[in-house]
């Protein structure tokens, strides 16, 4: 059926889009509408001293300036990290106190102090300006490794050391033995460079307290209301769950930074119940910039050994991972569960030991952001690959084949239990559509040009949907990770799918809609997907981690086969035929091998008018699941990238990109290569041109697009995408996900093709011109030394 | 203030705005047409373009009282009733995902297309990603974009 699975169907959500006709939070007013703007520290750190709003309540148009000890009085609490890690020595991690308006002190330049609410955005703006705060600036650390070092500046007393936690996993003794005894070993010093996720729909918020029955709505830019909500009313009482609606309209982009709950909701709702107004915050991209969670900064060293057949023996690694200023929602699992659990990548490792060291640092809290520490780990890892290959030399993509898993489910020795793949068929493909073979004769032909050509590997792979409920939990996660969804058949037979996970761009209105057209053979307009909304959709977990195909999806599967069980006994009962007779296809309930049928709306109305339904059968035709997967998921693939590189400038040009990836079961291939378009595209930004600077005095230098190289249209290569899939045995439609994998796979198959080209290992990212040419340079001397 | 007037979609439009009200203001908060977008506060991102008497302009760059008499063009109106054969490409190529940059890209790529007839320009690749420079998109990483653009410019040379 052509709008099936693994249809290329066009999406249903394009037009409103490309009619302007979008509903974004900014978009909506509400009556009675004010405006906020945040009074925001200028400092990285310092004591707040005293607050004198005086001179901005005293303007025309200024509603109320309110600030943190009023926050804090009125029982508002703090922002909270809602997954627990444990330090090696058993101790719980540090939890430094975050209140949404700052009390005390100040940790980050734009940490809020106050929230001003004005009848005009100018007003709120100039308002916010006019606030006097007297601070007492202290000394200032920015990156993860002064924080550790002796005499540090100390943000949170509960964190001695500016330690969050000393996190272990894997087998410290056997590792260090396997490297004693290893014929080769590589060590490299790995740095995964900070970066702002830059949506580019700014994050906003439209609160509304309304008095008549103590109840709030809140409009937000969230990748998951539901847990807004839980969040919002659990932990920060700043509502109770039942008297607070959380809408996420139509929202421009996620990629993590919209997880989170941050201080501006709790403000604006808080604030609207003070001041009895609408209160709408939209971020400009500034405080964009100084607010959102960034994602990466870990600072790496790592060693792995191999035997003299070139197996891999042992990888120990030993990270710094940078959490800013406070613990974010789900900061503390990325840069652990979600990385050193990753760290056995494609291969068979016997002996893996990781220890993290989480620090705290007067910059914006870091958390994650797309890949979410399955990037880091696959640059440790495929950069580890690439340079030991060179250094033994030895071909890449063989010394990769040579370790690769091949037989599943493989238990990795760091928790994961790989259920499914084919690391070899997505290389083998990669290099056909590369044309790997043929790169020697292009490398030739791009000297005789000048040109320094290179080409570079990356074999990822991720765990994705982020559950099942009990394992997460087992490692910390406050939360169970399932997904549900709500499929009611109108009496009319068109049909609502209610869900809990959230579409910021990833065309869940097409691909959810397609699963249950071929179902039912119904045709997709009479279709429709509702999410976003916590009146509507009873609770959901949202879109994060890739698993709105395989957790999400599967919930529709699971409550779509309570909604069929129900049809064929309505059909069986009215058609009088045995329930085993009864097909459902091409929007009709048959009975097989004869030409009786029930058209699909009119075994609807029956269900709905019950004048002839199965005695002692509920009327109605609404099924519920709540799905919770048997394990994670594991997309992987292999990535080529090939570069040319002018020695004169340093500049790189991405000459050829190719991709191929296993997700599993494919519902919209349109869709998915799209998701991998856009995932290249963020690696490659990373890779070459990305990069969040603050100085010393924890200024934030990048805080616009002048000066925070987003990747424009002639930066990026058109990317060759290719597919070679397996089924994932771990849920009804075979998902693994494929949100991520293009950030993940790909920084590091364009350092190995850029050291690759100049014939030095030691590039980091970004690699800019500059560094480029730099790098140049040392080989060159290098070489002429020797 | 200012009563500011001029032509938008091919209706009068007035409002009385404060003076440094920005084109983009006034299209989003007076005349509450939403699909024009702001993105960023350097002029770099293009999610607020639209015509201006013929021409792309970013209306986050320009203050309402500037377009007083023009004749403006927002996504809202660049097709009446059915799609524009460029927002028709973009659909067709999978050119936008979270929607956002969208309008911005499709006022770019049209007044794009224009330009290069006018001027006899071949519009390839290269030109249309170098045309780019001023529309960010974070989702699709400019792969569908290329494509739909050189396939809206084909489908307005057949319209
Ligand atoms: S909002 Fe106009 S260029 Fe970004
Ligand atoms: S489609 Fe989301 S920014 Fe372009």
């Amino acid at each position: 059926m052509s709008e099936g699975i693994g249809a290329r169907v066009l999406r249903k959500e394009d037009k409103r889009f490309l009619i302007g006709k979008g509903r974004y939070t900014d978009d909506i007013i509400e009556q009675n509408q004010a405006y906020a703007a945040f009074v925001r520290s200028p400092h990285a750190h310092a004591a707040v001293k005293s607050i004198d709003a005086s001179a901005a309540e005293a303007m025309d148009g200024v509603i109320a300036v309110l600030n943190g000890a009023q926050l804090t009085g009125d029982g508002i609490g703090n922002i909270i990290c809602g997954w627990g890690v444990t330090s090696k020595d058993g101790s719980p991690m540090n939890m430094g106190a975050w209140s949404a308006l700052a009390t005390d002190k100040v940790r980050y330049v734009g940490d809020a102090v106050a929230i001003v609410v004005a009848d005009s955005l100018a007003t709120a703006r100039l308002a916010a300006e006019m606030v006097e705060v007297d601070y007492d600036v202290l000394p200032v650390v920015v990156n993860s490794v002064d924080g550790l070092s002796d005499g540090a500046p100390q943000l949170h007393e509960n964190a001695p050391g500016n330690l969050v936690f000393d996190w272990e996993l894997g087998n410290e003794g056997p590792t260090d033995a396997a490297l004693a005894g290893a014929a080769f070993t590589t060590e490299m010093d790995i740095v995964n460079n900070r970066l702002s996720p830059n949506a580019m729909e700014p994050r906003a918020a439209i609160a509304t307290f309304n008095e008549a029955d103590d109840h709030y709505t809140l409009y937000t830019t969230s990748q998951n209301p539901h847990v807004a909500r839980l969040v919002l009313s659990a932990f920060y009482n700043v509502a109770p769950e039942h008297k607070l609606r959380v809408i996420a309209p139509d929202v421009g982009g996620g990629f993590g930074s919209k997880i989170y709950i941050y201080p501006e909701e709790i403000a604006c709702l808080w604030a609207s119940m003070k001041t009895n107004r609408s209160v709408k915050w939209t971020s400009d991209r500034t405080e964009a910039f100084m607010t959102d969670a960034h994602g990466r900064d870990h600072v790496t060293h790592a060693k792995i050994g191999f035997d003299k057949d070139h197996k891999i023996v042992g990888l120990k690694v030993d990270t710094k991972a940078n959490l800013g200023a406070y613990m974010s929602l789900f900061s503390s699992a990325t840069p652990t569960y979600l990385y050193g659990t990753l760290l056995s990548g494609q291969y068979n490792i016997e002996n893996i030991y990781c220890n993290v060291k989480a620090v705290y640092t007067n910059t914006v809290p870091v958390d994650a952001y797309r890949g979410a520490g399955r990037p880091e780990a696959s640059y440790v890892m495929e950069r580890m690959m690439e340079t030991a290959a060179r250094e033994m030399g030895v071909d890449p993509a063989e010394l990769r084949r040579k370790n690769f898993v091949t037989e599943f489910p493989h238990q990795t020795p760091v928790i994961m239990a790989y259920d499914s793949g084919d690391f070899a068929a997505n290389q083998d493909q990669a290099m056909e559509a590369a044309d790997y073979a043929g790169f020697e004769a292009r490398r030739a032909e791009a000297a005789s040009r000048g040109k320094l050509r290179g080409i570079g590997f990356s074999n990822y792979i991720e765990a994705c949907g982020i559950a099942p409920s009990a394992a997460v939990g087992s490692l910390g996660a406050g939360v169970g990770l399932w997904e549900s969804a709500e499929v009611r058949v109108n009496p009319v037979g068109t049909i609502e799918v209610l869900t809990g996970s959230h579409s910021h761009g990833q065309g869940h209105e097409t691909t959810f809609t397609q699963i249950v057209a071929e179902r039912f053979g119904l045709p997709t307009e009479n279709i429709q997907i509702v999410h976003g909304d916590t009146d509507k959709v009873q609770f959901g977990m949202g879109t994060y981690g890739s698993r709105s195909g395989a957790v999400g999806m599967s919930a529709i599967v699971k409550a779509m086969d309570k909604v069929e069980a129900k049809v064929k006994k309505i059909g069986a009962h009215v058609l009088e035929a045995s329930e085993d007779d009864i097909i459902i296809e091409d929007g009709a309930v048959k009975v097989k091998g004869t030409d009786k049928q029930m058209l699909w709306h009119e075994v609807g109305l029956a269900a709905y008018t019950a004048h002839n339904i199965p005695e002692g059968m509920e009327p109605g035709l609404k099924e519920t699941s709540f799905y919770d997967p048997s394990n994670f998921t594991f997309p992987a693939g292999c990535y080529i990238c090939e570069v040319e590189v002018d020695p004169e400038t340093g500049t790189t040009q991405i000459v050829q990109f190719v991709a191929s990836d296993d997700f599993g079961t494919i519902i919209n291939p349109m869709i998915v290569e799209g998701q991998v378009h856009g995932g290249i595209a963020q690696g490659i930004g990373q890779a070459l041109l990305e990069g969040v600077v603050y100085d010393d005095s924890g200024q934030l230098l990048s805080a616009s697009y002048m000066d925070y190289a987003m990747p424009r249209a002639h930066d990026l290569p058109n990317y060759s995408v290719h597919h070679q899939s397996t089924t994932c045995p771990g849920n009804p439609l075979g998902m693994k996900g494929c949100g991520e994998a293009g950030a993940i796979g790909s920084p590091p198959a364009v350092i190995n093709a850029i050291t690759d080209a100049i014939g030095n290992n030691d590039l980091s990212m970004p690699a800019t011109p500059a560094k480029v040419w730099a790098a140049i340079q040392a080989a060159g001397a290098k070489q002429a030394a020797e | 203030m200012t009563v500011v007037s001029m032509t938008v979609n091919g209706k009068a439009a007035r409002a009385d705005v404060p003076d440094n009200t920005l084109l983009v203001e006034y299209i989003r908060e007076h005349l509450r047409l939403t699909g024009t977008h702001v993105g960023c506060d350097t002029s770099q991102c293009g999610a607020c373009v639209v015509h201006v008497n013929g021409k792309a302009v970013k209306s986050c760059a320009a203050l309402a009282v500037a377009s007083e008499g023009a004749d403006v063009t927002t996504i809202e109106g660049l097709a009446n009733g059915e799609m524009h054969p460029m927002q028709t490409a973009f659909k067709e190529n999978h050119g936008l995902q979270c929607g956002f940059c969208t309008p911005g890209m499709v006022m770019t790529a049209t007044d794009m297309v224009a330009r290069y007839r006018e001027s006899g320009k071949t519009l390839d690749e290269a030109a249309i990603r170098s045309e780019l420079e001023g529309n960010i998109c974070r989702c699709t990483g400019y792969h569908n974009i290329v494509k739909a653009i050189a396939d809206g410019a084909s489908k307005m040379a057949s319209s």
